[in-house]
């Protein structure tokens, strides 16, 4: 048996070290309390790990929709009388359902407003549970039955130990499922930039909102097992201050590590479970000092240790991502007959302000060629390529691919057509191996859904997803650095794991921006090499570059750009004769 | 319901959004110059609100001890933050703005304090020992993160905020506190009874929106401010040292802030921790108003204002949660008509 294989099997010991060791004969009641609270900010944390350290996205609400899943089981097996077991799909239905409420309306807005929204919406929502006559006010609900098993109520907190913490494995194993499929990589990929992740496919908004929601049913899982350990509930561990506290365990712990969670988790707890006695005895008064403790604590760990405590315990390595290569191969779309047009752009234009940027461009891409699109510094190339891709519009003209206008289209769309790119800033995850970052291109062609991922039914498929990036890799010459972290590498390296992830699209067309750029003598060779065999392969590339030795020997045609004109296009020994071409451009570099 | 309720909600919701009005002024002021959410901002109304109290009644604010200690910490920051580059004349001005500055304002309360000081001494002198926490908070918590994504910002601010939250426990106690009104006149117009101290308020928020809009237009310290909130890099070429915008933007919040617990501490009762919920409205105004504009933040906090009061009238219960979900709308109709954002951080 191999080493990944091994690491795989850890919920097995942790479930049967998790059912056995609360019955540890003479481990104190107060370790066993101490282990549960933990066990519940664990799970809500993991959550944050998905939301904040990895979607990039932070919630101040986390403590609410904790109150929202205890106040739904709460009100059903005590006034209803279901069972509490029936309380737990009822609460993660509603939580599901609040956070996708609020996320939806906020996802498609900057970052912060989600975050603000859920202050509000954490404010908001503690306020109706305090005034609200059906959860009791403040007063909140009394004797709320216990879960019960074959009959035996579990009245033992070492009983609801155990429950705990299999819910805290389970937990971070479907997150773990789920960081390691098609989703979380989506979820992963807004790190690197949600224009980089659009490029390929994702849904940027649904995927913000998967995460937020993920984090939301959590939060409402945790709020279930709180409800049926306190066996009461009211608004006070609901508010705004115990969300903040959760969003703490999880900048402490190491906010894009699962294992950080729970180490966040429980020193927050017991830190607090000390401070609540030692403070007030320090002040001569009771009250919530504590809070000066971990604000502060918050600050100082964004300042000095923004990645957490985790990293700095653990030698933090990507995982091998082992290589199915029996897996079988992708279906590949059809490439149009050689010579036909495949891009038509038609007086183009963009205009900033009184700047025109791009000038009535027009120019016809051929299926099967390679078109070189050049220019001088400030000559419209990049904001031709980026309104080409759909991350600008222009202010007039049009673009057609195939035959259909691509003018409005989102990114997203474009991506979907056969439509691939590289970015002249590259845009990799750097908190993502090479061969992760390169799966993300072919995001399009694999469709489980981020449920079949958390359930693992979705492995067949990955590992196709995932032969397709190896084999775009070989194709690269970069299968051998597969499993490094992908800003690791020299940036000229960077340019070409774009480009291998660019054809895990299974692209018509590419486009690259500045691909050569940083890149060394020999390595530019290797690249023009790649970039013939793309096009025998009858993959069409349109060329954004500066390096006129490089544009030169490969390119089919150029097309050349000057103060948002064309000034001339044709064959490049043509174009390089072209007095006016030598004057604007060629000229200036002698 | 009859007009005369109706006027009395309407002047109670124009008096409260006139407040809301600042503390959104100083949010959106804060966001563009320095990208924090300053969600501890609220802190400074409470702090203000309470140190104005103390000092009407002839106490020694405690305020004074925690402004003491804030200097110190910004020192040792200022020193670890500059470590290396540190010139003497760098290390004077620090020494001047975290040490010397803070004693003359603690020695000058603790001598005028047992006087009990007459009203507006007793507000100038609040502003004083409550002002210069707020720039020393940026020196602290958000100088060392300039650079970073704006959700780091806010995060630390709510930090912060929770931690202002406990020294303000530590430091002014559980009591709630009143102070005097400025004026007790009693102005009838009409059908309408105003108390002297709306009118005070009203007139000073105007004022302030004047100074501010002044202090833009002409000064050149006004004009670095803009700059550095249209471009922070751009305004750095150019010479502009944003570091000292921060520390302007957030010295012009503090005291905004501080002055809003003063001219409303004759109104509510306030404690320690009265501050986060009237911050949130001046957020939510803020919000409303797109983070970005002035008048929009006005506008939106009047219409808070007007909303939380008419709120207390017909669903007291439920005020507090109509207030903050209100935002939740304008966030909806922000996200259809401005479509996706792509923010890349």
């Amino acid at each position: 048996m191999t080493r990944p294989d091994l690491a795989k099997l850890w919920p097995l010991p942790a479930l049967a070290i998790a059912a056995l060791l609360p019955w540890l004969p003479g481990l104190p009641a107060f370790w066993v309390t101490l282990a549960n609270y933990t066990g519940i900010s664990a799970i809500v944390a993991i959550g944050l790990v998905v939301l904040t350290g990895i979607g990039g996205m932070t919630s101040f609400g986390q403590a609410t929709l904790l109150g929202l899943g205890a106040y739904t089981t709460a009100v059903l097996s005590k006034d209803y009388g279901l069972s509490p077991w029936l309380g737990l799909p009822a609460g993660l239905i509603i939580t599901a359902a609040g956070a996708t409420l609020l996320g939806a309306i906020t996802v498609r807005l900057s970052g912060h407003y989600l975050a603000l929204g859920t202050i509000a919406w954490s404010v908001g929502l503690y306020y109706t549970f305090a005034n609200m006559d059906l959860v009791g006010r403040n007063d909140g609900i009394n004797g709320i039955p216990p879960l019960e098993i074959a009959g035996h109520p579990l009245l033992d907190s070492r009983a609801m130990a155990t429950v705990i913490w299999i819910g805290v494995i389970l937990a971070a194993l479907i997150t773990n499922n789920l960081l390691d499929s098609r989703a979380g990589r989506a979820i992963r990929a807004l790190k690197g930039g949600t224009i980089a992740a659009a490029s390929f496919g994702v849904n940027t908004a649904r995927t913000r909102l998967l995460a937020f929601v993920y984090a939301a049913v959590l939060a409402g899982f945790a709020g279930w097992l709180y409800a049926h350990l306190q066996r009461s509930v009211n608004p006070t561990p609901f508010g705004f201050y115990p969300s903040i506290q959760y969003l703490l365990m999880t900048v402490i712990g190491g906010a894009a590590h699962v294992p950080g969670a729970l180490l966040g988790a429980a020193l927050v707890t017991l830190v607090n479970d000390r401070l609540q006695d030692l403070l007030p005895r320090l002040f001569g008064a009771r009250g919530n000092y504590e809070t000066i403790v971990f604000g502060t604590l918050l600050i100082a760990a964004l300042q000095w240790a923004p990645n957490g405590l985790w990293p700095l315990i653990a030698r933090l390595r990507p995982r091998r991502h082992p290589i199915a290569t029996n897996a079988a191969k992708l279906p590949a779309r059809p490439m149009p007959a050689p010579g036909t047009p495949l891009l038509e752009v038609v007086a183009l234009r963009r205009t900033f302000g009184g700047l025109v940027a791009v000038n009535d461009i027009a120019f016809t891409l051929n299926a099967g060629e390679i078109l070189g699109l050049i220019g001088p510094n400030g000559a419209g190339k990049s904001t031709t390529f980026n309104l080409i891709t759909g991350t600008d519009t222009p202010t007039a003209g049009h673009v057609r691919f195939q035959g259909h206008p691509i003018t409005a289209l989102p990114a997203r769309a474009i991506a979907a057509l056969g439509i691939a790119r590289t970015f002249q800033h590259v845009k990799l995850v750097p908190t993502m191996s090479v061969i992760e970052n390169v799966a993300i291109g072919a995001h399009l062609r694999g469709h489980a859904s981020p449920l079949a991922g958390l359930l693992r039914l979705d492995r067949a498929e990955d590992a196709r997803l995932y032969a397709e990036a190896a084999r775009q890799l070989a194709r690269a010459g970069l299968l051998a650095e597969a499993d490094r972290p992908a800003t690791s590498l020299p940036l000229g390296q960077q340019r070409i794991v774009e480009i291998a992830r660019a054809l895990c699209l299974d692209p018509v067309l590419l486009l690259l921006d500045e691909p050569a750029a940083g890149l060394r003598h020999a390595e530019k060779a290797e690249l023009a090499t790649l970039l013939r065999r793309i096009r025998a392969e009858g993959v069409t590339i349109l060329l954004v570059e500066h390096d006129m030795e490089f544009v030169m020997g490969l390119v089919d045609r150029l097309v050349v750009m000057d103060f948002g004109t064309k000034l001339a296009e044709g064959p490049a020994a043509t174009v390089r004769q072209d007095p006016q071409v030598i004057e604007a451009y060629l000229g200036s570099i002698e | 319901m009859d007009a005369s309720i109706l006027l009395i909600l309407a002047q109670d919701g124009i008096v409260n959004g006139a407040i809301y009005a600042l503390l959104a002024l100083s949010l959106v002021l804060v966001f563009a110059v320095t990208r924090v959410i300053y969600v501890a901002q609220g802190e400074f109304v409470a702090f203000g609100a309470l140190t104005y109290a103390a000092l009407t009644e002839g106490q020694t604010p405690g305020a004074l001890w925690l402004l003491g200690g804030l200097g110190l910490a910004g020192l040792a920051a200022g020193l670890w933050q500059g470590r290396g580059d540190h010139t003497r004349a760098s290390i004077l001005r620090l020494l001047a703005e975290t040490i010397l500055l803070p004693a003359a304002i603690i020695a000058a309360t603790l001598i005028l304090a047992p006087l009990k000081p007459g009203l507006i001494t007793a507000a100038l002198l609040s502003l004083a020992i409550i002002t210069p926490m707020s720039p020393l908070l940026y020196r602290i918590a958000f100088q060392p993160l300039a650079d970073a994504p704006v959700l780091v910002l806010l995060i630390t601010a709510v930090g912060l905020h929770l931690a202002l939250t406990g020294l303000g426990l530590v430091f002014f106690g559980p009591e709630g506190y009143r102070a005097p009104p400025f004026s007790d006149a009693m102005i009838t117009a009409g059908p309408l009874l105003l108390p002297g101290q709306a009118i005070w308020i009203i007139a000073i928020a105007l004022a302030l929106m004047l100074a501010l809009y002044a202090f833009f237009e002409a000064t050149l310290t006004g004009k670095a401010l803009r700059a550095t909130a249209v471009n922070r890099l751009g305004a750095r070429l150019v010479g502009i040292p944003t570091e000292q915008a921060g520390l302007i933007a957030f010295a012009l919040a503090g005291f905004i802030g501080a002055l809003s617990g003063i001219l409303i501490v004759p109104l509510t009762t306030l404690t320690y921790d009265s501050g986060f919920t009237i911050g949130l409205r001046g957020f939510t105004a803020a919000i409303i108003g797109g983070l970005g504009s002035y008048p929009g933040a006005v506008l939106a906090a009047l219409l808070v204002g007007l909303t939380e009061s008419f709120a207390s009238f017909w669903a007291s219960a439920f005020k507090e949660v109509i207030v903050f979900t209100a935002i939740i709308p304008v966030l909806l109709w922000r996200s259809l008509r401005h479509g996706p954002t792509e923010d890349d951080e």
